[in-house]
């Protein structure tokens, strides 16, 4: 039987039992309330003493246990009194019975509702997929689809697997698994994620990762792993808990004692103290203090494409100071492209272009790109040659022309006076120059920079206003590096630094402070193993889901400021719960003992029913409330 | 007299839940049977978990099967924190957790509500 029929059929007997605590006689007095509160004990009641039972052959004991001895002590005096025509306390075992169930049913409806992100991440799957065999297209389960096949996606149907796109372009809505609500163009090349869902074009794309390795699965099973995992505050509650019920059951014993035996009142008062400790003292609230927090926030989390590994994540994040940001890939876009052209713009680049479009430097991508953007033709090129860290040189119709940095175009005797201040100009302003030219003419120059990102600035400002040092962390030289710095607001640049110190950077500020680094995984997984927290945005790269505690599906700093208020959050709300449970649970048992009665507050055991189901309810609805609270 | 004898009773009763709830017991512990290229164990789930104590062989798949015969909303989830498993039991039917250790030593498994322990040994 559900428990919420249990509560429907115990709340119907209990009403006309509740009715005689204000003086209404029932028709056939007595006998009657023998058998309505019977039928309470055996159908609401009646699970908890067969659970109570069970746990008691092993030596074991639960909340059962408490529940099933309150009730049953008054139940059981009840029926004694009634024999030897005493007061008799059937409409307190009854409403006990159904006041615990209350609670029951509310908590299980509300902690459903916490626990459900799992679920909906799985729902989220395509079940079938169009598989390109033979050259026809072919459904079939998603299974089936292996690696390297070629998947057709029509306008509006749901992605099955990852994949890079070979032919078509769309828009894909990815809200499901960055949070982020604008969709996204893809053409070939991009990557696609399964689970999202197309727009209205329809595209060809070859899976790259299927069943368990997919970004899908991969969530999935860190948000599972986070929500069984425990935070390590918890574990001074499993030591209570441990020792809690027998330790309670002690307490109500002395109580009645004490009552009974030595300060002299009835039988019936100082039972009633006893049953009153065994109420109130039901863990139930401690024992899902932490669990339904660390559910409910991971679980907001993995809505918008922030996953929380564990629950000593949450802790971590506690007392952060400082935050470490990585330069390329996290504050800035990670591919440099050409802000200014200065000269002849078809002139300057369509030799750039040409003479870059056989070298393999991180800048070629950037004048190739700004190229093929204008519609510049290239030329072909004789006799290439590059100069590491100077530039490259090469043949175009009998001319020889040269690309690169300043002091080359110095040591060649080049004449770049005329361009001096605007290259003076555009360096202070953190880009890299090129010029363009030979030794007879220097046609321009072409400024090229790693871009903040949109949001960039935003979220360091905001890190920035809840009062965190802000520090940035790159191999640049300090020039470039204190622009970008400038333009995004952080207060302290360390500069200069190659790869693999960067940890080492982390540990001396680590003196300092807790700090959190937040990388994209790439270069920089020592770092954010270093770090007191390590954030990796990482687009769902496999690198990146290794090496953080929290990692940001979508490739915005915004998302890392939103994750560590959602780290502390929860950890407030982990602690704020474990310290009502504690007070529901410890305080009120003196108050149940009656200790206070003296000053007439006592607390009888309907009351501390009320107070029991209430305590737990409370904490559910605090750790929901997680998902409505403002980051 | 009468409340010397209740009295007494009531001490009684004490050393009675110390020595039922505290004592020392010893646990008996089975260990996974090896089937094919993998091992598996069955625990039932009634008023605590039996065996309490499951043994199993390193770096070989383990089906550990949960049998909930408890109604109580106290066996309604089972957690194994170290192999990352919070799981739903269903009342009366088989469910089945795989693991795969790697790493010898003992893992605690709780109920959703840290109230009842078991533990896995890895040998």
């Amino acid at each position: 039987m559900s428990i919420r029929t249990r509560l429907l059929v115990s709340l119907i007997l209990t009403l006309p039992l509740i009715a005689t605590m204000f003086g209404l006689k029932l028709p056939g007095d007595m006998p009657t309330m023998i058998v309505l509160s019977s039928g309470v004990m055996l159908i609401g009641g009646g699970p908890f003493f067969v659970s109570a039972a069970k746990s008691f052959k092993n030596h074991a004991s639960n909340m059962d246990t408490l529940i099933a001895l309150g009730t049953g002590t008054a139940y059981v005096y009840s029926l004694y009194a009634t024999i030897f025509n005493m007061h008799f306390y059937f409409e307190i075992a009854a409403f006990l019975i159904v006041l615990i169930l209350l609670g029951q049913w509310l908590e299980e409806v509300t902690k459903s509702r916490a626990s459900n992100a799992v679920e909906k991440l799985i729902e989220l799957q395509a079940k079938e997929a169009t598989v390109m065999r033979d050259g026809l297209a072919t459904r079939v389960a998603l299974e089936d689809v292996v690696v390297g096949d070629i998947l057709l996606v029509k306008p509006g149907e749901k992605i099955a697997v990852d994949g890079e796109i070979t032919e078509g372009n769309s828009s894909v809505d990815e809200s499901m698994i960055t949070g982020e609500s604008i969709p996204v163009e893809k053409q070939v090349g991009d990557r696609v994620v399964g689970a999202t869902l197309n727009g209205q074009g329809s595209f060809l794309f070859r899976a790259t990762h299927v069943g368990s390795h997919t970004l899908l699965a991969q969530i999935v099973e860190l948000v599972q792993k986070a929500q069984a995992s425990r935070a390590p505050i918890q574990r001074l509650v499993d030591q209570v808990s441990n020792i809690f019920v027998p330790a309670v059951l002690i307490i109500a014993i002395i109580t009645f004692a004490i009552w009974y035996v030595f300060l002299g009142a009835s039988f019936a008062a100082a039972l009633l103290f006893a049953v009153s400790v065994i109420i109130i003292a039901c863990p139930c609230a401690l024992g899902i203090a932490t669990p339904t927090a660390l559910i409910a926030g991971t679980g907001r989390g993995a809505r918008i494409g922030i996953l929380i590994k564990s629950g000593e994540v949450l802790e971590s994040a506690r007392d952060i100071k400082t935050i470490v940001f990585d330069k390329t890939g996290t504050i800035t876009e990670g591919k440099p492209v050409v802000t200014d052209i200065i000269g002849d713009v078809q002139q300057v680049l369509s030799i750039a272009a040409s003479l870059e479009a056989a070298s393999e430097h991180p800048l070629a991508q950037a004048i190739l790109g700004a190229a093929k953007q204008k519609n510049i033709r290239l030329h072909p090129v004789a006799g290439f040659m590059a100069s590491t860290g100077q530039g490259i040189k090469g043949t175009i119709a009998h001319q020889q022309e040269f690309v690169g940095n300043q002091a080359w175009f110095g040591v060649n005797e080049f004449d770049i006076k005329k361009f001096a201040s605007d290259a003076k100009r555009l360096e202070d302003e953190g880009k890299t120059i090129v010029f363009v030219g030979n030794a007879a003419n220097v046609y321009g120059l072409i400024a090229i920079q790693d871009r903040p990102k949109s949001t960039s600035a935003e979220a360091i400002v905001s890190f920035y206003r809840q009062g965190f040092h802000t520090v940035m962390i790159t191999g640049d030289n300090v020039g470039t590096a204190q622009v970008i710095a400038h333009q995004v607001g952080i207060e302290t640049v360390i500069a200069g630094v190659l790869p693999a110190d960067k940890a080492e950077r982390v540990r001396l500020l680590q003196e300092q402070g807790k700090v959190a680094f937040i990388g994209d995984g790439i270069n920089d997984a020592p770092a954010l193993a270093q770090a007191d927290l390590g954030i990796a945005m990482g687009g769902g790269t496999d690198v990146a889901i290794e090496a953080g505690g929290i990692v940001l599906v979508k490739n915005d700093l915004k998302d890392a400021f939103l994750a560590l208020r959602l780290s502390q959050k929860t950890f407030g709300r982990i602690k704020l719960n474990l310290f009502w449970a504690f007070i529901y649970n410890t305080a009120g048992i003196p108050i149940a003992a009656g200790i206070f009665s003296g000053v007439g507050l006592t607390l009888n055991p309907a009351l501390a029913g009320a107070a029991m189901a209430f305590s737990s309810l409370s904490v559910v609805i605090s750790s929901l409330l997680l998902n409505r609270v403002k980051l | 007299m009468y409340k010397l004898m209740v009295l007494i009773a009531l001490v009684l009763i004490i050393i009675f839940i110390i020595w039922w709830f505290f004592g020392k017991r010893t646990t008996k512990s089975v260990a996974a049977t090896r089937q094919g290229n993998k091992q598996v164990v069955e625990i039932v789930v009634d008023g605590g978990f039996s065996p309490k104590v499951v043994v199993l062989e390193r770096d070989v798949p383990a089906d550990i099967i949960f049998t909930r015969r408890d109604a109580s909303a106290c066996f309604e989830e089972v957690v194994l924190p170290d192999f990352g498993t919070r799981a739903h039991l269903p009342i009366g039917k088989a469910y089945t957790i795989t693991v795969t250790p790697h790493v010898a030593g003992e893992y605690q498994y709780t109920c959703g509500m840290n109230m009842f322990f078991g533990k896995v040994v890895v040998k």
